[in-house]
């Protein structure tokens, strides 16, 4: 991934928008480009979608605020998702959880202050017959229990 | 040799990459020929990962490999489960739907082939809309997405449509907690939902699909897209599907972490781009969907389950189940249980054999409090409820609902007040906003509870009457139905809300 504290230049945002002009309905999967290439949606991307996809900055603000995956600002290095729907609680996911977020002194959406990672809450991630889940970035985990996320968290660098 | 190692997510997520990178490496150091096939998983997830050899008389299977343990796997020293046909949890089982899922290689199309795929799609082109429509009302097939409304009925609808562009929007968010039915299908046998989809867009005289396939899901999504390129460019899709003359294509679309855009007009909303806030309905997708043209909006499961209803006929599929839900319905197994998993099964079986029989109770090994059906918006069910039959009217008749068919089983150690607590919070946290009740009165009824559970007992009735407002006044099931885990619990499990503490003064 790129320097995330180097803000992303206009054209690099461009390029992103432009491949999905052709598409029906090119707003998801433009958002998706451009968090997935710096990490978040940056301020300065509001005003060039806005302008390709001929909306206003307001309703561009809309749609990013609406939806729970896109960020405003950088997360840490890595994610960890940790599932808090019913499967998972019926396994034990809110005492892994609690445990979790007071052992990093964290809230969720909180990021460890070397940076290294951010927890947030997931509702699902379709592992509820190996509850309770989690997810590092892009990898699913299995029956996490203590000893496992401490060791997620580690490799994570938390 | 050929060796089978899913690349399920759950059997990833408990270790299969890395019992498969084992294989691949103690094999090449004894200098042993393996073939190594990347599965789906056979559905027995407290199994996985279920590693299966064939070495030229069947598939032996073995279950919860680890890598510690592969060397003696290839020695032939490891205790092995037989086939997985005669594992009970796999026998008992109708597969329909999931029939290929697990036995071949998900993006080997030949594969595919070989165990019935196209099948239904050849036999589909050779017939008019009104043709294939007719098989699929016949097969009684109803929407696995939740509300089990008669697909054949619904494709009429866009059929009789008149306009220059029609859509096929397969729905794949899949937000229900307990459920991965989706997700197992389009990692395990993608080609199914591709097949399914291009029948429905003949049928309807729709050329373009999209799937909305939620974000929480990183390797479906992969598979699925590797699935399409490979059905462009075999002739799957494109503009002559498999040399017929008749165009259909489809693209996959990523979500973006809202349950609600699982309700299929928030949905098209946010496939074009939009906030995810729910439309009023009439009009109906069927008529004005997707960029307000004609719009079958179908679940994976539904529309997965066309071509095996094709290739084997609508009265075969019909045969199976209970009453007016007909066929099977692959029921996920989840939460606190021993066998936990995909069980596929004629409807009729009833709630509490699926839960003490088949996944042979909880994990925990205590007694069963509550059995959470059809996912956060499904009632908390007792035992006492334990001999409903698995079908939409009979659930209904109990006050719950099947919905896509996730059964989340929990011990008595479940505090049943935090549940109905969380039921409310889920809701505050997903609403789309637009309805009153549902916005603001799931926050309402966060505090309401915490007031009860602080042992204030007269906010028991305004915690009803708030369920009710509810229920009347939200335009969408999300605000209308988290009433049904809230006073499902309240209703049954009164202990739980009991005024202990008041009692105690
Ligand atoms: C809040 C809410 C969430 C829903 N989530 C899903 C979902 O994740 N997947 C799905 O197929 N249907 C979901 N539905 C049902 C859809 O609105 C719709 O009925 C379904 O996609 C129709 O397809 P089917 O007839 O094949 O079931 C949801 C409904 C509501 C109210
Ligand atoms: S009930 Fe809730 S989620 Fe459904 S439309 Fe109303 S506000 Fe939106
Ligand atoms: S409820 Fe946690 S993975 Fe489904
Ligand atoms: S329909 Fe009017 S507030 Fe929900």
């Amino acid at each position: 991934m790129k320097n995330l504290q180097s803000a992303p230049a206009d054209n690099e945002i461009g390029v992103l928008i432009d491949q999905h002009l052709e598409s029906e309905g090119p707003m998801l999967p433009i958002l998706h480009s451009i968090q997935s290439a710096f990490g978040y949606v940056p301020e300065d991307a509001v005003p060039l979608i806005a302008d390709a996809l001929n909306i206003s900055k307001a309703e561009v603000h809309g749609v990013i605020s609406f939806y729970h995956d896109f960020r405003e600002a950088p997360a840490g290095r890595h994610v960890v998702k940790i599932c808090r729907a019913e499967a998972c609680q019926a396994m034990g996911a809110n005492t892994l959880a609690d445990e979790t977020l007071a052992k990093l002194g964290l809230d969720w959406h909180g990021t460890t202050i070397n940076g290294a990672v951010t927890i947030e809450p997931v509702y699902c991630l379709g592992l509820c017959a190996c509850a309770p889940a989690a997810m590092v970035d892009d990898k699913v985990v299995g029956r996490v229990d203590t000893a496992k996320m401490a060791t997620l968290l580690k490799e994570a660098g938390a | 040799m050929k060796i089978y190692v899913p690349l399920d997510s759950a059997a990833k997520a408990l270790g299969a990459d890395e019992v498969a990178e084992t294989i691949r490496q103690e094999a090449a150091q004894r200098g042993l020929t393996i073939e190594l096939i990347r599965n789906g998983s056979r559905g027995m997830i407290w199994l996985e990962p279920l590693v299966e050899i064939d070495a030229g008389e069947g598939r032996k299977a073995f279950g919860n490999v680890t890598p510690e343990n592969v060397s003696a796997l290839l020695d032939g020293t490891l205790e092995g489960l037989g086939a997985v046909e005669d594992i009970p949890f796999f026998a008992r089982q109708t597969r329909l739907t999931f029939a290929r899922c697990g036995i071949i290689d998900p993006l080997d199309l030949d594969d595919y082939e070989a165990h019935g795929g196209l099948a239904g799609l050849r036999k589909a082109l050779s017939m008019t809309g009104e043709e294939i429509i007719s098989q699929v009302t016949d097969s009684g097939l109803r929407g696995r997405g939740g509300a089990g409304f008669p697909t054949g009925i619904k494709w009429n609808t866009v059929l009789g449509a008149a306009a220059e562009q029609k859509y096929i929007v397969c729905n794949a968010d899949e937000g229900d907690s307990g459920t991965f039915a989706d997700r197992m299908i389009m990692e395990g046998d993608p080609f199914t939902l591709i097949e399914g989809m291009i029948i429905a867009g003949v049928g309807v005289g729709a050329t373009k699909g999209y799937v909305y396939l939620r974000s929480e899901y990183p390797d479906a999504i992969n598979i699925m897209n590797k699935a399409v390129n490979i059905a462009q460019q075999k002739g799957l899709l494109g503009d002559d599907v498999l040399g017929s003359g008749k165009a259909f294509d489809m693209e996959i679309r990523v979500g973006a972490g809202a349950y609600v855009c699982g309700e299929e007009t928030s949905l098209l909303n946010s496939l074009e781009g939009k906030r995810g806030v729910v439309r009023a309905k009439p009009p109906l997708p069927a008529l004005e969907g997707f960029l307000g043209k004609p719009t079958v909006v179908n679940n994976v499961i539904s529309l997965a389950t066309v071509p095996v209803i094709f290739e084997k006929g609508a009265q075969h599929y019909a045969n199976f189940g209970l009453g007016r839900s007909k066929g099977t319905m692959p029921i996920q197994i989840a939460g606190n249980v021993k066998h936990g998993g995909l069980f596929e099964t004629a409807f009729g079986m009833p709630l509490g054999e699926l839960v003490n029989e088949i996944a042979g109770g909880t994990a925990s090994g205590r007694p069963v409090k509550a059995v959470q059906v059809g996912g956060p918006l499904g009632a908390y069910m007792p035992l006492s409820k334990f001999d409903t039959p698995f079908g939409y009217e009979e659930f209904d008749g109990q006050g719950g609902l099947i919905g896509h068919a996730g059964i989340v089983v929990f011990d008595d150690t479940t505090d049943m007040l935090k549940m109905a607590r969380f039921a409310m919070e889920f809701c505050a946290v997903e609403s789309c906003g637009k309805c009153t009740p549902c916005r603001i009165g799931s926050v309402r009824g966060v505090e309401t509870i915490d007031r009860i559970e602080r042992g204030d007992s007269s906010a028991i009735p305004i915690l009803t009457d708030l369920c009710e407002t509810m229920k009347d006044g939200s335009l969408c099931a999300l605000g209308g139905f988290t009433p049904f885990p809230v006073m499902s619990a309240l209703t049954h499990f009164p202990n739980d809300f009991a005024t202990i503490k008041e009692a105690a003064e």
